[in-house]
């Protein structure tokens, strides 16, 4: 298919555009097949619009007279408006605009054809592989091993081609658990807690049935992860009563009688729609400047989203408690293991594992525990708060992931390597993107795509040291603890950082924290400036002592 | 020690109060004359002064003991378990006894002894001079005076003897609009805007019932417009809510009839009065205090509360005086029904908002002093200072300083101070340690001669102000930032946490940024010390190898160590406001009325403390 089919008018002058805390903006609009294009045509090309046609939720447009307006609501929440004269124009604009931002086509997106206008020093594709990970492990435990067992997808759909499993576990075996977890996502390590050698396990649910069907090889997996007379902990992200339900469906939950040596602790935290409904809610409440305080409150209230991050944080915190406090290993699971339970085990690392708050290391935290772990972007992230169609696939699990990060960050200000822009960053990447890390469902989906060979990805851009500069935390200082939020309601905000981004002026917020590096920026330089001093000084007092010694 | 103790109880309990696996120390509960002082078993120091205790109050008896919990007016919140019921009831009514105090001078700050000598005692109440501060703003002047109408306290007793009037306002019309408004709280000067020309003035309501007028008044009120050559309008706000203003008209009260004052505009402004604001905190207090709280419980209870909708309306206020102002150079005459509560609220704000020097550290002291204390606010009777009626509690004082705060949060480096000054002040505003905010109006502070008996708190909070600089602070980053503008959409109306969870630190953040970037803006200052003796040592050195050497010990004093590795970080975590060395130590123990030890220790420990699974919920504390 060729974009210009869809591209009716390709360019209207006298275009006015209006966004939230600039003045507005006279100049030509362009359509190409990615991108929304606004030129004032200025000598200094300061006014420039470019917005990916990816990148937008939904479009309004009304007019007056045959001066027509485009509202355009963007999947990172922005609101943007086009005054375009010409009824015929408006109307082939915003066809167009419709047409190109739902592309159903993966292969159409903008990946495919954007070409880096810098050297990819290094290719991230390649930057954090399973086989990687694994060696780290080896080098602390061999009660471990990678079994290729799904190198073709064909165990399971949704997982890596390569995962670590215990030693004990042969791969057949484990093609019996898949049969026994839904999906066929058997029980595989997340996390291997260095300081007690405890770990942190994820699957599906087990398909037990109404009948209590049960699988010796998968209480014999998991149990291979037990220290002598120990136990562990399921956590179950889903509620007793869902839980029991999944039964019914042919799901279910370990029982106790096959799972002796575990205890089931189940944890409700909500999904798909009700996560899309709550962040339209939310939006909504952050997007109307009129409310006054009650009805703000209640609003905030009834989006349910700070609870949202609370159930998610708490499970978190469970996990790790489990892990670090108790001494005990984990298996964290919900129905298809592929979001709430992702939440958890993802979290948990935050939490208990230090190297997880560096920059790398949460890169590989998100490509470990998300994008190889089978989160499925493409259909979770397909809308953002402003999609009027009832899709049931959408769900805003990453961001409350993002969010739940910034919760800790907030509360640990040191204790991270990245600010807050590089969780923006992500969030808006994970919903349109120039880079192809986050199109796709699964593993399987991205190697039939070719990714790699055919798209970019995030890493390669935002590793090199001029990109990573603005994403550093000043404030970071390297702490080996294990760092436990609090999840009061009292200690919980709503991140203003995305969701009053476009509603109100940062400018002195900005300053103050402009301030902030300055200073410790100049704290670096004055400390390196002593040293300097002082060694210099010490070599004049050596010089001088020798001088006398002669 | 050198107390003597009334009452000594050991193996007494203190539970967390978020705990709900009833997590608690254990410990001796002494009381002396002036505190609570309990001591755990690891020898940290729990501190409490008897006139911040605003409730004690007995739980029926458990099987591990008799439980006590005090309130305080800091919003700490302690729970004891005592052993034996006997003993329980023994501090009880100790408390009791203690924390209501019939009198002035049993005051702690009649003992309270700072170690200065008469001079200094003296020098420190000078500090704060109102009649520089007009000076400053620019008054007297060709339109404004200082009138001495109320020298001897005769026409207004709450009022201070200084007061700045139209030129033009005799005194028969002085005295006339008087006895016209509520308390004889006539229209006076309360800022002076030198730019605009134009004035924040302030007064009582009128007492015009129905349809009584006065011309006097109407007078007052035509002088102030005419002081003001750049607008001859006026506005009048009535800070309270309308249908409130309306109801006092019955008593023979009201408010101004447009028709019979000339060039001015009237305006509401819908400040709920004292007793929905007492309620209010209450609500909000009970809320936040809820063990186990979802996220929307506390936000449906603070919604319910309308505390945060009272603060709003507090900042919406001021925010029309300052547009009045600064957009269109008129005069506003605010009043609520006294004129001592809303009234400095709002005045205090507008002026905050348009005077970069009330975001001084100095310059805020100085508005207190003028809008809240020389104006009688009542200190004595908003904080229940003496045993009085509880009705006349409000939180007034709190919700000023509180939207200070969401000032200093939407302009982070447009103030000199930083959030532990404002908890500071408002411990003080409690503690009835320092003279300045005992008692209800001046005339009653000079009866009482608070000046020769008690000291003022600002020298003090001078002396230490390291600890209250916003490091941040950069009054000439933006020239816009003379006049402040907020954004008083809702949704930049936050909770103040560490207002009202002050001392529960398990809900705050573990690390703090503002703490730790005060620390180095003070590492910052030594560095450069530091850069400059180096270097003059270089030099010395230098010239000594190029002429002759002067006979200097090779060992000279060595350079001060400066270390170069910060702390770990979680000594980084300080309490808001680093207590050992602050004002409030007592004789004979300098870290003794240090309230924060036992956070501090706390903190300091790496390793959080074991929470049972039981729990489930992930509160932990560090």
């Amino acid at each position: 298919m060729e974009f210009a089919e869809l591209i009716k008018t390709p360019r209207v002058d006298n275009v006015v555009l209006h966004r939230p805390f600039y003045p507005a903006v006279e100049g030509t609009l362009c359509l190409t097949g990615h991108h929304l294009i606004l030129s004032s045509r200025r000598q200094d090309d300061a006014e420039e619009l470019w917005l990916l046609h990816s990148n937008i939720d939904s479009i309004e447009k009304r007019f007056v007279g045959s001066l027509g307006t485009i509202i355009i609501k963007c999947k990172d929440l922005r609101i943007i408006q086009l005054d375009i004269p010409g009824m015929e124009e408006c109307l082939n604009i915003a066809s167009s605009i419709e047409a190109l931002s739902t592309l159903d086509s993966v292969t159409l997106m903008y990946p495919f054809f954007y070409r880096p206008m810098f050297e990819v020093v290094e290719d991230g594709w390649r930057s954090f592989l399973p086989e990687q990970e694994f060696e780290l492990l080896s080098s602390l435990t061999d009660e471990w091993r990678l079994s290729c067992i799904n190198k073709e997808f064909s165990v399971c759909p949704s997982y890596p081609a390569v995962v670590i499993v215990p030693k004990s576990v042969d791969d057949e075996a484990l093609r019996k658990v898949a049969a026994f977890r839904h999906g066929g996502r058997f029980p595989v390590l997340s996390y291997y807690h260095k300081k007690n050698g405890m770990v942190m396990m994820r699957s599906s649910q087990p398909l037990t049935g109404t009948n209590g069907r049960r699988c010796k090889e998968d209480e014999k997996l998991i149990n291979a992860t037990l220290r002598a007379g120990k136990r562990g902990y399921i956590i179950d992200t889903r509620s007793l009563n869902v839980a029991q339900q999944a039964r019914a469906k042919g799901g279910g939950f370990e029982q106790e009688a096959h799972y002796p040596q575990w205890r089931r602790i189940h944890k409700s935290i909500e999904r798909f729609n009700i996560l899309q409904e709550s962040l339209i809610k939310l939006v909504e409440a952050c997007n109307d400047q009129s409310h006054n305080m009650d009805r703000w409150l209640s609003k905030l209230e009834a989006s349910n989203w700070l609870t949202h991050i609370k159930e998610i944080l708490t499970a978190a915190c469970l996990a790790a408690q489990c892990i670090d406090r108790e001494g005990a290993s984990v298996l964290v699971h919900g129905t298809e293991g592929t979001d709430s339970t992702l939440q958890v085990t993802s979290l948990a690392q935050i939490i208990l594992d230090p190297r997880c708050r560096t920059i790398r290391g949460f890169e590989s935290l998100v490509v470990r525990e998300w994008l190889q772990a089978g989160h499925p972007f493409q259909q979770r992230c397909a809308q953002s708060a402003y999609s009027n169609s009832k899709q049931k696939w959408e769900a805003p699990v990453f961001l409350l992931f993002l969010d739940c990060v910034w919760q800790i960050l907030r509360q640990f200000p040191c204790s991270f390597e990245f600010n807050e822009h590089f969780l923006i960053m992500l969030f808006e990447h994970a919903y349109a993107s120039q880079f192809g890390t986050f199109l796709g469902n699964n593993e399987n989906e991205r190697s039939k795509l070719k990714l790699q060979t055919k798209t970019l990805s995030l890493w390669s851009w935002v590793n090199r040291p001029q990109e990573l500069n603005k994403y550093k935390n000043p404030l970071f200082e390297a702490n080996s603890l294990v760092i436990w939020p609090s999840v009061a309601p009292q200690s919980l905000q709503l991140w203003e950082g995305v969701f009053l981004r476009w509603n109100r002026s940062s400018k002195f917020l900005d300053e103050a924290y402009e301030e902030m590096v300055t200073l410790i920026e100049y704290n670096k330089q004055l400390k390196a400036k002593v040293n300097a001093l002082r060694r210099q000084l010490a070599e004049l007092e050596t010089d001088d002592g020798m001088q006398e010694n002669h | 020690f050198f107390f003597t103790f009334f009452l000594q109880v050991e193996q007494v309990k203190l539970l967390d109060r978020f705990s709900t696996s009833n997590k608690s120390l254990t410990g001796t509960l002494y009381l002396t004359a002036t505190h609570l002082l309990f001591i755990d078993s690891s020898q940290r120091e729990t501190w409490i002064l008897h006139h911040h205790i605003a409730a004690v109050e007995k739980l029926p008896l458990t099987t591990s003991g008799c439980p006590l919990v005090i309130q305080c007016k800091n919003f700490r919140i302690v729970h004891f378990v005592v052993p034996r019921e006997r003993d329980c009831h023994d501090i009880y009514n100790s408390l009791l006894q203690l924390s209501r105090t019939a009198q002035y001078d049993e005051l702690y700050a009649f003992s309270y002894n700072p170690k200065q000598n008469a001079s200094e005692q003296v020098k420190g109440w000078q500090l704060i001079d109102l009649a520089e501060e007009y000076k400053r703003m620019g008054v007297p002047n060709a339109n404004w005076q200082l009138s001495d109408a109320n020298r001897d306290y005769k026409i207004c007793e709450t009022y201070p003897k200084e007061l700045y009037v139209p030129r033009t306002a005799s005194k028969p019309i002085i005295v006339g609009s008087s006895k016209f408004r509520s308390k004889g709280r006539f229209p006076v000067l309360s800022y002076y805007h030198k730019d605009k020309e134009a004035a924040i003035c302030r007064c009582s309501q009128p007492l015009s019932g129905f349809s009584a007028r006065c011309l006097e008044d109407e007078h007052m009120l035509q002088a102030i417009s005419k002081a003001n050559p750049s607008n001859r309008f006026m506005y009048v706000m009535d800070t309270r809510p309308k249908l409130n203003a309306m109801a006092n008209r019955a008593a023979g009260k009201g408010y101004e009839n447009e028709d019979n004052y000339s060039n001015i505009r009237f305006q509401f402004v819908g400040i709920e009065n004292i007793h929905v604001m007492r309620s209010s905190l209450q609500k909000l207090l009970e809320v936040s205090g809820t063990k186990g709280l979802s996220v929307n419980d506390f936000l449906s209870g603070l919604e319910s509360s309308g505390w945060l909708r009272h603060i709003k309306a507090v900042l919406d206020a001021a925010v029309f005086l300052v547009k009045a102002i600064a957009v269109e150079s008129a005069s506003v005459l605010v009043h609520c029904s006294d004129g001592w509560d809303r009234t400095s609220q709002v005045c205090s704000l507008g002026a905050l908002l348009l005077d970069s020097y009330y975001r001084t550290i100095k310059g805020f002291m100085v508005l207190i002093e003028k809008d809240w204390i020389a104006f009688g606010h009542k200190f004595s009777d908003r904080c229940c200072q003496l045993d009085g009626d509880p009705k006349e509690i409000s939180p007034v004082f709190t919700q000023f300083l509180e939207s200070v705060w969401n000032l200093t949060e939407q302009f982070p480096q447009a103030f000199e101070y930083n959030e532990a000054f404002l908890l500071q002040i408002h411990e003080h505003v409690h503690s009835c340690q320092f003279g300045n905010f005992l008692g209800n109006c001046q005339k009653e502070r000079e009866e009482l001669k608070f000046k020769e008996k008690t000291y003022s708190l600002w020298p003090f909070l001078l002396d230490e102000q390291k600890k209250y600089q916003n490091p941040l602070y950069n009054p000439d980053i933006s020239p816009e930032l003379t006049l402040l503008e907020p954004n008083t959409v809702a949704f930049n109306f936050k909770f103040w946490r560490n207002m009202y969870h002050q001392f529960d630190r398990s809900l705050h953040p573990r690390q703090s940024v503002l703490d730790l970037i005060m620390n180095m803006s003070e590492q910052n200052k030594q560095l450069e010390k530091d850069i400059k003796e180096l270097e003059a040592k270089i030099k010395r050195r230098n010239g000594q190898v190029d002429g002759v050497p002067l006979k200097e010990p090779l060992q000279s004093a060595p350079p001060a160590p400066v270390s170069l590795k910060s702390p770990p970080c979680f000594k980084k975590e300080q309490p808001l406001m680093p207590g050992t060395d602050s004002v409030r130590t007592i004789e004979g123990s300098s870290s003794a009325d240090n309230r924060y030890s036992e956070f501090m220790e706390e903190l300091a420990k790496a390793e959080p403390t074991v929470v049972s699974l039981e729990y489930g919920v992930a509160r932990m504390t560090c």
